[in-house]
This record gives C-alpha cells, sequence and structure tokens, in this order.
C-alpha cells in the first residue's frame, strides 16, 4: 500500500481539491469497561475530502464518529483540530466548532415538524438573548425570519418541500434520514459527520442520498466523513476509506487501494460480508 | 342553574392554579426526565422569600410604599428561585445525568427537604402573609343572564386570570421562540440537542427556573389567599392527580387536566360530599385521576406507551 493517506490526490469527482489535513487524529484509544471499542487508531481528514469509514458490524465505527463529535472521550490520544491539540469537549462545543453529524439510529425530535426540526440546527447561528425572546420583540422575530429563509432553502435542496410541516414522528424511515441530513446541514458545517446515512434504504433512496452527499461536498466544499456499509456506495463517492476492523484499523487509503488490500478482504471475507 | 354554574367557575378558577403548578412538573420533566417531586417545596420557598423580602424592605421604606415593597419581594424571590435552579443543575442534575427514573426521584425528595429546611431556617418557620392587594369581596355577575346572578369572588378570579396568562405565555414562548425550540429538542433527545450545539446544562437552568417562576406565581397567589406556612407544600401536591390525568409529557395535558380536576374536585365536594361526609375533594381527585389511568395508562394527553419486543 501506498503513501496516500498522506499524500494529497487531486480529487476524483467534480475536480473538487483537497485542502489541508482538517482533523488529525493520533492513537486513539476507546475502552467501555473491558470493551476495547478502539485501540490505537490514526488517520486524518482533509478539508473538502469524502472519507469514508467502513468495516464489518461492532468495528468500532460509530465510536470514532462519537470520538470526533465528542459524545465519547478516548482514554488515550489526540485529536488535532486545524493542527491544535483540541481539548476534551462536549459535542455542544464541537457543534460550535463546526462539527454537525447525524445518527445510525435517527434522533429526530419526534414531537416537533420537519421545519422545525431543521430550525434547532440553526440554533447556534441565532444571537437574540434570552429576554428578547421571553418579550418576542422585534429582533428576535426578524432573526427568526431570516434562519426561516435558510432552512427552506435546505428544504428544497433535499427535495422535502411536501413533508415541512409534517411532524416527523410520522414519516417512512427514508425520509426522516433525510430530514436528519437536514437538520445537520441547517448548521452550515465545515465537517458533517454521517453515520450510515442510505442504511434501510431501498435503492431509488440511495442513488438520491448519494446524490445529495455528492451535491453537498461540490456545493458547499464541506468535508464529509462517511460510514456505510455498501460497498459499492462506499467505492462510488469516497475519495478516501479507512478499515476497522475490531477497533483496529486495517485499511487506509483510496477506494482502490482498500478493494486490494489483503487484510481488508480477510476481514470481509471472514465475518461474511 | 345559578349554583351549579357558580360551583362550575369556582371549580374553573381552582383548576386554572392546577394547570400553572402541573405545568411545573410537566415542564421538567419532559427537559430532564425527572419527576420534581420539590415542586411543592419549590412554592414553599418562593413564598416564603416573596413575603420576608417584602416585609423586611416594607419595615425598611417606613411602611410609606407597599407597592415598592412587594416589587422588592418579588424581585428578591426571583433570585432566591434562580439560585435554586442553578443549584439543582450545578450539583444534582450534571452528575446524575442518565441515572434511573426512580433515583431522580428519590434526589428530588432530598431536594424537597433540603429546601424546606432551609427556606424555613433563613426565612422563619412563622404564619406570614402576603400582601399584593387582592379584593377580598365577592361580586355578582350575570344577574341579567341568571336569576340571582353568579356570585364570583373576586381574589379567585383574579388569581385565576394570572394563571392562566403565565400558561398561555409559557405555552407561546415554548412553541414559537428559539429558546422554546431549544428546550423542547432536550425534552426530545438529549443526544440530538447537543448534536445540534444546544448545551443541556443551561437548558436545565432555564428549565428550572421556569419551574421557579410557576411556584413563585402559585405561592404569592395562595400565600396571599392563606397565608404563607408550612402547608403550602402540599397545596402544590394537590397538582399530583392533575398531571397523573392529564399525562406527564403532556402541555395541553397539564392544562386541561387541572381544569377537569377542580372542576371535579369542586362538584363533588358541593354534590357528594353531604352523602359521603367531609374530606371528599381531597381524594375524588385521586379516583379521577386512577379511573382513566385504567383506560388510558399514559393519561389523557401522554405519548403512548408501545413496549417493544
Ligand atoms: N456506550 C457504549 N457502552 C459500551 N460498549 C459500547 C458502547 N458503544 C459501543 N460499544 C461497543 O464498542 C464496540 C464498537 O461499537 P460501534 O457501535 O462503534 O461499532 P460499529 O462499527 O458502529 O458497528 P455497526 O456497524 O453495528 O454500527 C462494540 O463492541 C460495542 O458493543
Ligand atoms: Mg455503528
Amino acid at each position: 500500500m501506498t503513501n496516500a493517506s498522506n499524500a494529497a490526490p487531486a480529487a476524483a469527482q467534480g475536480g473538487r481539491k483537497f485542502g489541508d489535513v482538517i482533523l488529525d487524529l493520533q492513537n486513539i484509544s476507546l475502552r467501555f469497561g473491558g470493551v476495547k471499542a478502539l485501540t490505537d487508531i490514526s488517520f486524518n481528514i482533509r478539508e473538502h475530502e469524502v472519507r469514508a469509514i467502513i468495516g464489518p458490524n461492532g468495528a468500532g465505527k460509530s465510536s470514532m464518529l462519537n470520538v470526533i463529535n465528542g459524545v465519547y472521550h478516548p482514554q488515550e490520544g489526540k485529536i488535532m483540530f486545524r493542527g491544535q491539540e483540541r481539548k476534551k469537549m462536549e459535542p455542544h462545543m464541537a457543534a460550535k466548532q463546526g462539527i454537525a453529524r447525524t445518527f445510525q439510529n435517527i434522533a429526530l425530535f419526534k414531537g416537533m415538524s420537519v421545519l422545525d426540526n431543521i430550525m434547532t440546527g440553526r440554533n447556534l447561528r441565532m444571537k437574540c438573548n434570552l429576554f428578547q425572546q421571553a418579550l418576542w420583540i422585534g429582533a428576535a422575530r426578524n432573526e427568526e425570519i431570516a434562519h426561516r429563509e435558510k432552512v427552506e432553502e435546505i428544504v428544497d435542496f433535499l427535495e422535502i418541500q411536501h413533508i415541512r410541516k409534517t411532524a416527523v414522528g410520522a414519516l417512512p424511515y427514508g425520509l426522516q434520514k433525510r430530514v436528519d441530513l437536514g437538520r445537520a446541514l441547517a448548521m452550515e458545517p465545515e465537517i458533517l459527520l454521517l453515520d450510515e446515512p442510505m442504511a434501510g434504504m431501498n435503492v431509488e433512496e440511495k442513488q438520491d442520498m448519494c446524490r445529495f452527499i455528492l451535491d453537498i461536498s461540490d456545493q458547499f466544499g464541506t468535508t464529509i466523513v462517511l460510514i456505510e456499509h455498501d460497498m459499492g456506495v462506499v467505492m462510488d463517492i469516497s475519495d478516501r476509506v479507512v478499515v476497522l476492523d475490531y477497533g483496529k484499523k486495517i485499511g487506509d487509503g483510496t477506494p482502490d487501494e482498500v478493494r486490494n488490500n489483503q487484510d481488508v478482504i480477510n476481514a470481509y471475507l471472514g465475518s461474511g460480508h | 342553574m345559578g349554583f351549579f354554574i357558580e360551583t362550575m367557575l369556582g371549580g374553573l378558577m381552582t383548576g386554572m392554579l392546577y394547570s400553572l403548578v402541573a405545568l411545573g412538573f410537566v415542564l421538567i420533566f419532559k427537559a430532564s426526565g425527572v419527576f420534581n417531586f420539590a415542586q411543592g417545596a419549590m412554592v414553599l420557598v418562593a413564598a416564603l422569600a416573596m413575603a420576608r423580602f417584602s416585609e423586611w424592605s416594607n419595615a425598611a421604606l417606613g411602611g410609606d410604599s407597599l407597592f415598592l415593597a412587594n416589587v422588592i419581594g418579588i424581585i428578591g424571590a426571583g433570585i432566591v428561585m434562580f439560585a435554586v435552579a442553578w443549584t439543582v443543575e450545578r450539583f444534582v442534575l450534571r452528575k446524575l445525568v442518565n441515572q434511573e427514573g426512580a433515583t431522580l426521584l428519590m434526589v428530588t425528595l432530598g431536594i424537597a427537604y433540603v429546601l424546606e429546611g432551609l427556606g424555613q431556617t433563613f426565612f422563619g418557620s412563622e404564619i406570614y402573609s402576603i400582601n399584593v392587594g387582592m379584593p377580598k369581596d365577592p361580586v355578582i355577575m350575570f344577574e341579567g343572564l341568571i336569576e340571582g346572578g353568579v356570585m364570583i369572588n373576586k381574589e379567585d378570579f383574579i388569581a385565576a386570570l394570572l394563571a392562566a396568562v403565565l400558561v398561555g405565555g409559557l405555552t407561546v414562548f415554548f412553541q414559537k421562540t428559539s429558546v422554546g425550540r431549544a428546550l423542547r429538542a432536550v425534552a426530545d433527545d438529549h443526544q440530538a440537542a447537543q448534536s445540534v450545539g444546544i448545551p443541556l446544562n443551561k437548558t436545565w437552568v432555564i428549565v428550572w427556573c421556569v419551574a421557579g417562576l410557576v411556584a413563585l406565581v402559585a405561592g404569592i397567589i395562595w400565600g396571599s389567599k392563606m397565608g404563607v406556612q408550612f402547608s403550602l407544600v402540599t397545596v402544590a401536591l394537590r397538582a399530583l392527580p392533575v398531571v397523573i390525568l392529564g399525562g406527564l409529557t403532556s402541555v395541553p395535558g397539564a392544562i386541561v387536566g387541572g381544569l377537569i380536576i377542580g372542576v371535579g374536585e369542586k362538584l363533588s365536594e358541593v354534590y357528594l360530599g353531604p352523602y359521603v361526609g367531609g374530606g371528599i375533594e381531597i381524594w375524588f381527585a385521586y379516583v379521577m385521576a386512577l379511573i382513566v389511568l385504567l383506560f388510558r395508562p399514559q393519561g389523557l394527553f401522554g405519548e403512548k406507551i408501545i413496549n417493544r419486543v
């Protein structure tokens, strides 16, 4: 395997250019009691790329994502964000740094409408204080309207105009996944973490989702970290791939390199994929 | 006929206060998953603070301005309730997130005792009065419509109006503002709320402050009616069957449940009371709540409980 993970290859699709390393994970180890979820894992993420994390069930993919957005705090290792070591932080602080995410098990606000769910993504960008809000005066109202416009743009982008006012609990699975993505997009993040955004979807829904992900990457230049089980999808849309197995990194490189990596082949054959 | 309507209205007016206190329970439960047994103690502490601060400032002002003294009393009590909210979040909730509901319930029982104890240590344990100038005399209304008219207690009417305004205001705040939306988000899903940048700690302080505000208003209303004394603790617990009836997670449930219990209590007291002996209004609310539970375990408006097997 070449040193592809450290070189900045010219973008495969759409002439996208990768920037510098935005997030560098160094020797990350995470344990839950006796369970070693991640063992000494290092890899980096470059600006504007689509970086996939793959691996069999229980490999530690979601744990890795949770480390990046501050849900879990690794016992060992460093996270460098734009060249600076990141302090231990909670998810809402990671959000402030421009890291947004979707969830493997959809975690929408079920009681709220699609619009309201996506509106929560604008929370950090709202400036009006509690007092102004409590009195619902001019400034707060204008702010609300401005953010509503942004949310409507996202609704259009994801082609969910027809369900704008529906309570999300009542939506079919595939659409819920889309709303989940919309909420993350509303944050206008620098880094977007997607935990199996296509799980449980049919072919058509998967195609739509792929298109959205590539459009996000092209139009907004968002750095995307993607966990996905569907190999076809991964090979199609990602620029670089990290492979995990039993909490260890067994491969890292372009889709082609990973595909021909013997360890990866063994891991996948061994676990029946 | 006039008497029946009178009883109904009386019930609705008390019910509005129950709704208000029930709202305090529901908000905290939704946002932090805690059934706040200390709500009653919060009413007591708020009323005590209000009574004593206004008494002290009245004395300091030489008894010249009752209005100013009351304003100072309200501000003082508000600060006390904020301190309670902040302390509870900092030293209790933050450490106990994701614990079992039963653990958290026991913790709020503890908070209740601490609040009752500290409140009485700081502010005294006698009976104090709150005088915010509530009119005490009844009026006759609707004389043209119903023979003999309907007698309404002005104090109850103003109290109910105040409670209704606060309930309405809170509902709008929760539904229409972005802070309200953030609170609902936390109530729905902690993880997801944090992932969009909503900090749990701040949210909990806000929610407990709102519960403190509810407690303050309830404390002022009841305190001015029956004096500020230890029994205020139990008054708040009369909203308990309301949340059972309305569903712990439902704001409309708290409102409607409060009204139903208020009216049910009054009607049972007046029409059934003579047959079964006095005191019926105290247990009748629970009977109504239990009957609802038999048919709808999640309460009238609560979310349906689905057991996935
Ligand atoms: N909160 C937790 N507490 C205890 N163990 C955990 C926790 N989260 C993850 N684990 C364990 O860590 C290991 C990795 O889990 P993780 O969810 O990261 O895998 P994954 O690669 O995302 O799998 P999948 O493809 O099934 O989503 C598993 O053994 C899992 O049981
Ligand atoms: Mg996973």
